[in-house]
């Protein structure tokens, strides 16, 4: 592509941000924090994406989207290249991104609560405590409880608000 | 420019070796517990498999990637995955025994999360990069493993007359394929001197605390040690593994290059 007809990094950091993730549609690419960079290599684009989970099917879709946007903004000559290090933690999913999980029913990830290996009180493991209060999406009750720490996807835990009777995913910190 | 200093310090065939080893074990025990998928007895249950079994799908994919890599042969994950032969395979023993009950495939997840969550914590450190970074990666999500297995291990050990006898029996039957996981051979040697894994033996007390602990609150009580089996790590396995491959490996031996 010729140098002065090519778009600006920044405006394509707004384009990723049009890209939804094809499992929570709500929320793009960048509010997951999955994009860690973009860079010109001579007339290549070059997108360096880390996944989220190392088995999430999501992973190839999210490379198709990518190249498919860019592909109608103009750009043919993209380079999708994988970034392992440092691990993608939910720690990255922006604010906004967090905002627009909870309206769209799924509780936002707390920080630095991800599993350790450590185990926990014999107490809060009987009694299906959890160590969080992950208020209910819909209808901000505290009052909820852990049914699974696995759920609809690799990245979510299942959780039931003991208010409304609701059951909902969380998005569980990793 | 001597030649020398451009030869990678690390004996290259061990790393293939160690590589192999890892990702089988992966493979393996992922094929196993996606076997649960849509027979699990409650469906948070069969849930929590399914993603356990990606998960080590996922990080198979990671590690045979890089022993295709290593091995410099073109070679691909999937092509290591569906184009080799049991005597080939290197994972231990322990994750081909067949599901059993639902307790006993917890128990087999419990006996391997333990070791595996520290084994991937040491490789974390991996003076090899691309060890390193695999090994942070697949920490996180072994944690949660971990979490869970023990979890179930410590109700149901300590839950009704049924299921204390089922769990005590799965791990009366699965201990004996736990030794394996802390012998070492040369590649082992070879790759902890050069600081790319840990000792396998040094894993162990940490594993024995892990496990002591969860069978003493679960009221199971542990076998002594005795005779183990071994095998795996060197391409001897039981009979087990070649049903699994005869299942994982059909549709590519069958119908060769298949795409979808």
């Amino acid at each position: 592509m010729d140098p002065a007809l090519r778009p600006s990094i920044d405006e394509v950091w707004h384009w990723l941000a049009e890209v939804p993730d094809p499992e929570i549609p709500v929320i793009s690419l960048t509010d997951l924090g999955i994009i860690r960079d973009v860079a010109w290599r001579e007339d290549t684009l070059v997108v360096t994406v880390t996944p989220t989970y190392s088995g999430c099917p999501a992973t190839t879709i999210i490379n198709l989207d990518i190249e498919t946007a860019l592909a109608e903004k103009g750009l043919s000559k993209v380079k999708l290249e994988r970034q392992l290090s440092p691990a993608w933690t939910t720690d990255w999913i922006s604010a906004e991104g967090r905002e627009k999980l909870r309206d769209y029913g799924i509780a936002p990830p707390i920080d630095g609560t991800a599993a350790d290996g450590v185990l926990m009180k014999r107490i809060d493991r009987l009694s299906g405590r959890s160590n969080l209060t992950i208020a209910c999406p819909r209808c901000g009750s505290a009052n909820t409880e852990k049914i699974s720490q696995f759920g609809s996807t690799p990245c979510k835990a299942s959780y039931r608000c003991t208010d409304c009777l609701e059951p909902f995913d969380y998005f569980k910190c990793i | 420019m001597a030649r020398a200093a451009l030869e990678p310090a690390v004996d290259q065939a061990a790393l293939l070796e160690f590589l192999l080893r890892i990702g089988d074990n992966a493979l393996i025990l992922g094929h196993r517990v996606s076997e649960w998928c849509g027979h699990a007895p409650a469906l948070e249950e069969d849930i929590a498999l399914a993603n356990t079994a990606l998960d080590l799908i996922g990080q198979t994919q990671l590690w045979l990637g890089l022993a295709g890599e290593v091995e410099g042969k073109g070679r691909s994950a999937d092509d290591l995955a569906y184009l080799r032969d049991g005597y080939d395979f290197r994972n231990i023993l322990l994750v081909e025994r067949p599901n059993g009950d639902f307790g006993k495939t917890l128990m087999r997840q419990f006996l391997f999360d333990a070791w595996h969550y520290l084994l991937l914590k040491a490789l974390k450190g991996s003076t090899e990069t691309r060890i390193a970074e695999i090994a942070e990666k697949a920490f996180k999500e072994v944690s949660y493993h971990l979490d869970r297995s023990r979890d179930l291990v410590i109700r149901l050990g300590d839950g009704t007359a049924e299921s204390h006898s089922r769990m005590q029996a799965a791990l009366d039957d699965l201990w004996p394929y736990t030794g394996e996981m802390f012998a070492a051979d040369a590649v082992d040697a070879a790759l902890a001197e050069a600081g790319v894994i840990a000792e396998p033996q040094s894993l162990k007390p940490g594993w024995d605390e892990i496990v002591t602990e969860a069978f003493t609150e679960g009221t199971l009580k542990k076998p002594a040690d005795g005779y183990m089996h071994k095998g795996g790590r060197r391409g001897v396995h039981t009979e087990h593994l070649g049903f699994i491959l005869s299942e994982m490996q059909f549709l590519q031996r069958a119908y060769p290059g298949a795409t979808w």
